[in-house]
């Protein structure tokens, strides 16, 4: 039975024991609601609670250990000598998941019946004409270790999937019936229903950590698969970055795409610090009422934009302004619109409403004393913004630059069409330069083989992406705190 | 500091104070200058989405009268389906390049073409196939003359934009400077004009070499089908881990933990959740590729902290009172936040996931990961699983797959899917403020 089936089992199980709990506990106390423990609803969705959730969570966790299991004992039966290394092995089991799936899939348009299928043999029947005929596509022909194996995996699913739905049905009917049965007016049923619903609150809480833990573990264990095929040295410190199709690859250094990603960073964050800097401090300090309520939303505008917008933007009109000044007929520094210039100024457009209105939280929270005090010694606005407004607000400042900077290394669309994708290191604003994100997306689209190293360079590149912003934002985070400490 | 033997005095101001009030004045510039930036930009980028993008909204059409000739479409005359849909959109090829003949001498204008493959360039390579299916879906009118509305080839169109002039044409194999000769006796005989092109809003994506046909109108459905995604999950997920920490947990390391977790999410780079959607949901768990499902799944996670942070914001701001009164009837602390805590709060909590929704509308890095660009949107979804499973573009994947093209056609289609995607964002964006003046309550 299918997963979905025993879903809506499942549901309607509930629906009955809903309905019967809340009957059973009515009908215990002959109708007289003040004799109950709590409200009959509550005894109705303690019912349905227990006949649900431990049903639906041993299908959930069934349905992703089985092909799990399965894909471990079935890539047992393929011999040693017939792959190199992982790699291989990786490619031979999508073969023998798409035969069991194609035999599985002709047993259901009925072109073999349940019993050919499970004694089928490579050298008496062409599989391959047989799969294509269900819509099955294969590369190869297929081998008789991989018949073997998708005839192992077959039969381990269709008993999995009997054995789950035994289960399944076993857990949904068992916390049905002692839920019934523990149904009278001295349960405390609202209590039980709500300790339920707290943990899936907590539950609901956890996905965070999930996620967390999703991302870090995918990235180390692709990152660990990169090492074990490319040596690590020459990835850290290699300073050329040339890619070469499959497998082969002599130069994957990380070097240049770092250099590229703080090149243009560094570009961005010289537009957006000292524009962000002064409207904030324009904004906090000098603007009146209406200039703030009018000027502060039409800047955040510029934050809501989404970054493929700015991409466009840097690829078809500022990098073609450019090539017009610093471009073969201007100053001849320029070959094409993609550059570090474009990315980065754009990059820098996107980043002003960030600082700005971070900093201007900063600024407002400095307390208005220092800035009367200030006054009271004679000085002009100008001078207790500089001399004792800034310094004050400074650790938070740093933060907000920080997080600014945090943001423009790992930011995607506007490099990907606006730097370029020649790896180089090179001084040069106006040449085109590539970045690690530029390179994480370039490196993984299109083909979807993830043996090769010149695709699990990219987990290594993303790898370096995470450590690097989850350390800027960590630092921003504890400059910001400490910062706060002082003034409240 | 000014020299005590000068006398000064207080009316006239000396050179260092006028250099103090200066610097005050300058520094007041400056500021004034960097707001003056920030908004000059954003003018300058709104004014370049109008100014290049409104033109995709607006297509040149070719009138043209087809004469549907019963023995090119139907030689057996019985009408019979199966047998019509034999015709290929190449036996519709000659209809039309009869059809254009007769407009040219109906207009008067020079047809220095003999070929009817060189006249047929001013059409798009679409066109037989419009009336191949106007043919099939009448099959009565055969034999008629009928007047279609045809689109006309992206060259046609660009030389009405201003794309394509006849300088640009001279190396051009997919038009010649005659053709636009033409085109100018057509436009003035009314049989070429540009008009509204609905079908940029509805249609499907085309392939490279039709950009006249491409229309966002499948991959907005792509979209859509991730939004209910994110919407069904974030909304529930995020309400409830924000009830847990704000109503219920108690400080120590496990909540410590949860805290620490979601506000580094919210900085990690968007590209960063496409690396765990590929790893977790397509490597792993063998979900279909390119799939909304997989996209809103993704999404997903990156906007739960954006709206777990705002709904804690609104769950804070409904004050105790209300906890304690319900308490003091005797209410559970359970049925406390339930009927009163979360009503309360739940505009702030709208709001907030709007706001969310739309940041997650305009993501388009994660979706690069997970395929859904590179796939040509160019079917729509069967019905409401395929909508979710099979695979389709969103739209700010549709735009990059545009602006990826070598057709400068393209381009133009790029801005005004942009424009389309502002125009989502913005209404969102103005229902999320129209809620929050609504309901806010201030307490």
């Amino acid at each position: 039975m299918s997963a979905s089936w025993l879903l809506i089992i499942l549901l309607a199980l509930a629906g009955l024991g809903f309905l019967l709990g809340r009957n059973r506990a009515l009908a215990s106390v002959g109708g007289d609601l003040r004799k109950l423990h709590s409200l009959p609803n509550y005894y109705g969705f303690n019912v349905a609670m227990l006949a649900f959730v431990p049903a639906v969570l041993v299908l959930g966790l069934w349905a992703v250990a089985q092909p799990m299991v399965i894909d471990a004992s079935a890539s047992g039966v393929i011999p040693q000598t017939y792959y190199q290394d992982e790699g291989a092995l990786n490619l031979i089991m999508s073969d023998v998941r798409r035969v069991a799936e194609g035999l599985d899939l002709a047993v259901a348009q009925g072109v073999l019946s349940a019993s050919e299928a499970t004694v089928l043999n490579t050298q008496t029947t062409d599989l391959r004409a047989l799969l294509g005929g269900v819509g099955v596509a294969l590369g190869s022909e297929v081998a008789p270790e991989v018949l073997a194996a998708a005839q192992k995996m077959r039969v381990m699913t269709a008993t999995g999937n009997w054995i789950m739905t035994a289960i399944v049905l076993a857990a949904g009917l068992g916390g049905f019936l002692v839920a019934v049965r523990m149904t009278q007016a001295t349960l405390r049923a609202r209590n039980l229903v709500e300790s339920g619903i707290l943990i899936l609150l907590i539950g609901a809480a956890s996905i965070a950590i999930l996620t967390t833990l999703g991302i870090v573990l995918s990235l180390i264990f692709n990152t660990i698969n990169f090492f074990s095929l490319f040596p690590a040295g020459d990835f850290l410190f290699g300073t050329t970055w040339s890619p070469e199709g499959r497998g082969g690859s002599e130069h994957l250094g990380i070097l240049p795409l770092l250099w590229g990603t703080i090149y243009i960073s560094l570009v961005a964050l010289v537009v957006a610090v000292p524009i962000g800097l002064f409207a904030a401090v324009y904004l906090s300090e000098y603007a009146s009422r209406t200039t703030r309520g009018f000027a502060k939303p039409l800047l955040e505008v510029l934050a809501g934009i989404p970054t493929i917008v700015y991409g466009l933007f840097a690829l078809t009109i500022v990098g073609p302004m450019l090539v017009s000044v610093f471009g073969a007929d201007g100053l001849g520094w320029m070959q094409g619109t993609r550059s570090v210039m474009t990315a980065g100024l754009v990059m820098g457009v996107m980043l002003i409403p960030f600082v700005s209105s971070l900093s201007d939280d900063i600024i407002n929270a400095v307390p208005q004393t220092m800035r009367d005090g200030s006054y009271g010694l004679g000085a002009t606005q100008s001078e207790t913004v500089r001399q004792v407004v800034l310094p004050a607000a400074l650790p938070g400042i740093v933060g907000a630059i920080l997080l600014a900077a945090s943001r423009a290394i790992g930011e995607t669309m506007i490099v990907v069409m606006g730097a370029g994708a020649a790896a180089r290191l090179d001084l040069n604003p106006f040449a085109a330069m590539t970045t690690v994100t530029a390179k994480i997306v370039s490196q993984l689209t299109g083909d979807s083989d993830f043996a090769s190293p010149e695709a699990l360079v990219a987990f290594a590149l993303g790898m370096t992406l995470f450590i690097l912003t989850l350390g800027l934002n960590v630092l921003a985070l504890y400059i910001v705190r400490k910062y706060r400490e002082q003034y409240e | 500091m000014s020299d005590p033997a000068v006398k000064s005095s207080l009316l006239t101001t000396d050179a260092h104070t006028r250099r103090r009030n200066a610097a005050e004045k300058r520094f007041r510039a400056y500021g004034l200058a960097a707001i003056a930036i920030g908004l000059v930009f954003l003018v300058l980028l709104l004014g370049s989405i109008l100014f290049k993008g409104v033109g995709a909204f607006q297509q040149t059409f070719i009138t043209l009268d087809v004469e549907l000739l019963e023995a090119k479409l139907d030689k057996s005359g019985n009408r019979d389906p199966a047998q019509m849909a034999k015709v290929t959109t190449f036996g519709y090829n000659p209809l039309l390049d009869a059809a254009i003949k007769r407009a040219t001498e109906g207009a008067g204008v020079e047809n220095p073409f003999t070929k009817g493959k060189d006249l047929r360039k001013l059409l798009s390579a679409g066109a037989a196939n419009q009336v191949r299916q106007f043919v099939l879906a009448n099959p009565d009118r055969i034999g008629e003359t009928v007047t279609f509305r045809l689109l006309a080839s992206s060259r046609v169109d660009g030389y009405f934009k201003g794309r394509v002039t006849r300088e640009s044409l001279a190396r051009d194999k997919n038009l010649t400077p005659a053709h636009l000769e033409m085109v100018d006796g057509l436009r003035e005989a009314g049989v070429v004009a540009k008009r509204f092109n609905p079908g940029f809003i509805t249609g499907a994506d085309a392939s490279e070499s039709r950009p006249e046909q491409a229309g966002i109108g499948v991959s907005m459905l792509g979209s859509f089908f991730m939004m209910l995604v994110v919407l069904a999950l974030s909304l529930p997920i995020g309400v409830a881990a924000s009830i847990y920490l704000e109503e219920f947990a108690r400080q120590n390391w496990f909540t410590d933990l949860i805290e620490v977790n979601i506000s580094n999410l919210a900085a990690v780079p968007s590209i960063v959740f496409g690396i765990l959607g590929l790893a977790v949901f397509i490597q792993f768990a063998h979900l279909p590729q390119s799939a909304p499902l997989v996209g809103g799944l993704v999404l997903t996670l990156m906007t739960l902290p954006t709206i777990i942070i705002s709904t804690r914001a609104s769950l804070k701001s409904v004050p105790p009172s209300i906890r304690e009164a319900a308490l003091g009837v005797g209410a559970s602390k359970m049925q406390t936040v339930f009927h009163h805590v979360l009503p309360l709060a739940m505009p702030g909590i709208l709001t907030g996931t709007i706001i969310g929704l739309a940041q997650a509308l305009g993501e388009t890095a994660p979706l690069l990961l997970i395929g859904m660009v590179g796939y040509i949107a160019s079917n729509y979804p069967g019905g409401i699983v395929e909508g979710f499973l099979s695979p389709n573009s969103a739209m700010p994947a549709q735009i990059y797959e545009w602006a990826k093209r070598a057709d400068p056609a393209y381009y133009e289609r790029a801005w005004g899917g942009i424009i389309i995607l502002l125009v989502f964002l913005m209404t969102m964006n103005i229902i999320a403020v129209i809620l929050r003046r609504r309901f806010e309550r201030r307490w």
